[in-house]
């Protein structure tokens, strides 16, 4: 049985260091560190995204409560929010099941910040700021493009306008595989995003505006051409996903409806429902203020700054070793 | 055969894909954070050597190939099959045809041992070693005292196969090749 680390002792000492960098980042511009839960009484409802599950047991005894570990502090940190918190941040533990590879871990760091009263641009360039600041010496010139600029840029379709028909043939001219021809649209893009654009996009570069279908927990608003939105980011270095943002949802009643949206996805997946997480409810009913918030891979950031692109370099025991 | 889970995939895996035996060559997990997982294959086809992309379905299954990497001695060719003997003792023999032996033509030298596939228990393709040594049949005579640096010509090799070599090359003389890029490596 091999016993040593997946990490090298100089790898872990520049991990300690960055983590270090991020909390001084966040100590110099007010934003408090807070600490909830990695286990937890509800799971995420993402379709694509599974919780895993735990039991927890009152007395040892073998009747136990379904509880799941975090795959994001979200519902969690929102709840802070709610509560009067102000600006928080975090770096935890999160889980998902079944994400395993040269760039997923199942269980990883994420670092997550809540910036109140930031619009979704303050938030991005906040984000270009930290990743500068951890990357030193070498300094990127960051492109921010919308989804649609995007999909135009590299190839030539309007994801926000193009038919159904043109989305699916258009990935099933670039890529081979076999899909149902109920795939929804929005698997077809993903494909397209992963496959086709991702490798051609501006060495470090944030990605706005994603189609409503794909908002998750962002505010809905229209754009310049008057489509409906999504006010959610993503960061992608050297074509890796950094980190995923939003101008954050705050109308509790928006909010029950989107999970609702994300069983009827999960039930069409033949994925079990998750129940909505009645206390994000309740707290958004209390009143979040306004705020945008993201979440950044600490692994990948690792990758970045070190050059390795195996996840496992970087974490001191990877899956197969934990 | 039994089947392999998108999950199980790894390189080196070997598959049946529309009906032909693949291998795959990298194999990665793709997943947007908010998106569907995929799995990436580098897939090769074994017959025709052809190398392409394809993307599966988290979960998606395929039947695995009985594909079989073995040691195998070149022994002759009666011109339409190349006949080889397992390098295990057993003296089993093999008949490739022209298509499975394909490139690898240039590099056939009886006594020297190659890798064969086997699909089904059949041949698909040869590979050669990495070096082979081989004798020139043909070239221009030699430039004596020329060893020191440039100039080149062509020579036939007892294959048949062409290369270039130094000029102070003899014809009958060994020569070391490296079979992957098809170049003179030195005298043998």
């Amino acid at each position: 049985m091999p016993w040593q680390p997946s990490a090298n002792i100089h790898l872990l000492k520049q991990r300690a260091k960055v983590i270090n960098q991020l909390r001084i980042f966040f100590a110099a511009r007010d934003v408090l560190e807070v600490d909830t839960p990695v286990m937890s009484h509800y799971g995420v409802s993402d379709p694509h995204i599974d919780s895993i599950p735990v039991t927890f047991t009152a007395d040892g005894t073998s009747v136990g409560k379904p509880m799941y570990l975090m795959s994001s502090p979200e519902y969690a940190m929102k709840r802070l929010l709610a509560a009067g918190s102000g600006c928080i941040y975090q770096i935890s533990k999160a889980f998902r099941n079944g994400e395993a590879g040269r760039r997923h871990n199942p269980e990883f760091t994420l670092l997550e910040w809540y910036r109140v009263d930031f619009d979704l641009q303050q938030l991005m360039q906040e984000v270009a700021s930290l990743v500068d600041m951890v990357l030193e010496n070498d300094q990127l010139e960051w492109h921010f493009w919308s989804y649609r600029q995007a999909f135009e840029n590299i190839l030539n379709i309007d994801p926000l306008t193009a038919t159904d028909e043109v989305i699916r043939s258009t990935a099933l001219a670039h890529i081979d595989i076999q899909m149902q021809d109920s795939t929804p649209t929005d698997t077809w893009l993903d494909l397209l995003m992963s496959h086709c654009i991702e490798p051609k996009l501006p060495k470090a570069c944030f990605i706005y505006n994603y189609p409503p279908s794909q908002a998750a927990l962002s505010r809905i608003v229209e754009d310049e051409r008057g489509d409906r939105v999504a006010r959610r980011f993503e960061v992608y270095v050297n074509g890796m996903e950094l980190a995923n943002g939003y101008h954050e949802l705050t109308q509790a009643q928006e909010q029950e409806r989107r999970f609702a949206l994300d069983n009827q996805a999960r039930q069409a997946m033949g994925k079990a429902p998750m129940a909505a997480d009645l206390r994000l409810i309740n707290a958004l009913q209390n009143g979040m203020p306004s705020c945008s918030g993201v979440a950044l891979g600490i692994e990948r950031l690792l990758m970045l700054t070190t050059g390795e692109n195996d996840i496992a370099k970087v974490m001191a025991f990877n899956h197969p070793l934990a | 055969m039994a089947n392999y889970s998108s999950n199980e995939f790894k390189s080196g895996l070997k598959v049946m894909l529309e009906g032909d035996p693949c291998s795959m060559v990298d194999v990665e997990f793709v997943k947007p954070g908010k998106g569907q997982a995929f799995t990436r294959v580098r897939m090769k086809n074994l017959k025709s050597g052809r190398v392409w992309d394809r993307t599966f379905k988290s979960g998606e299954s395929i039947e695995a190939a009985d594909v079989m990497d073995l040691n195998m001695e070149y022994l002759y060719t009666d011109g339409e099959f190349w006949h080889f003997m397992l390098a295990d003792g057993t003296f089993e023999q093999y008949g490739a045809d022209a298509s499975a032996v394909g490139d690898c033509i240039k590099w056939l030298k009886e006594q020297e041992v190659y890798v064969v596939t086997l699909w089904n228990d059949a041949p698909i393709s040869v590979m050669a070693p990495n070096f082979v040594d081989l004798e020139v049949t043909e070239t221009d005579p030699g430039l004596k005292g020329d060893t020191a640096q440039g100039g080149s010509k062509p020579a036939i090799l007892a294959t048949g196969a062409t290369v270039r070599v130094p000029l102070f090359i003899e014809q009958g003389e060994f020569l070391k090749i490296d079979t992957r890029s098809g170049e003179y490596v030195s005298r043998a």
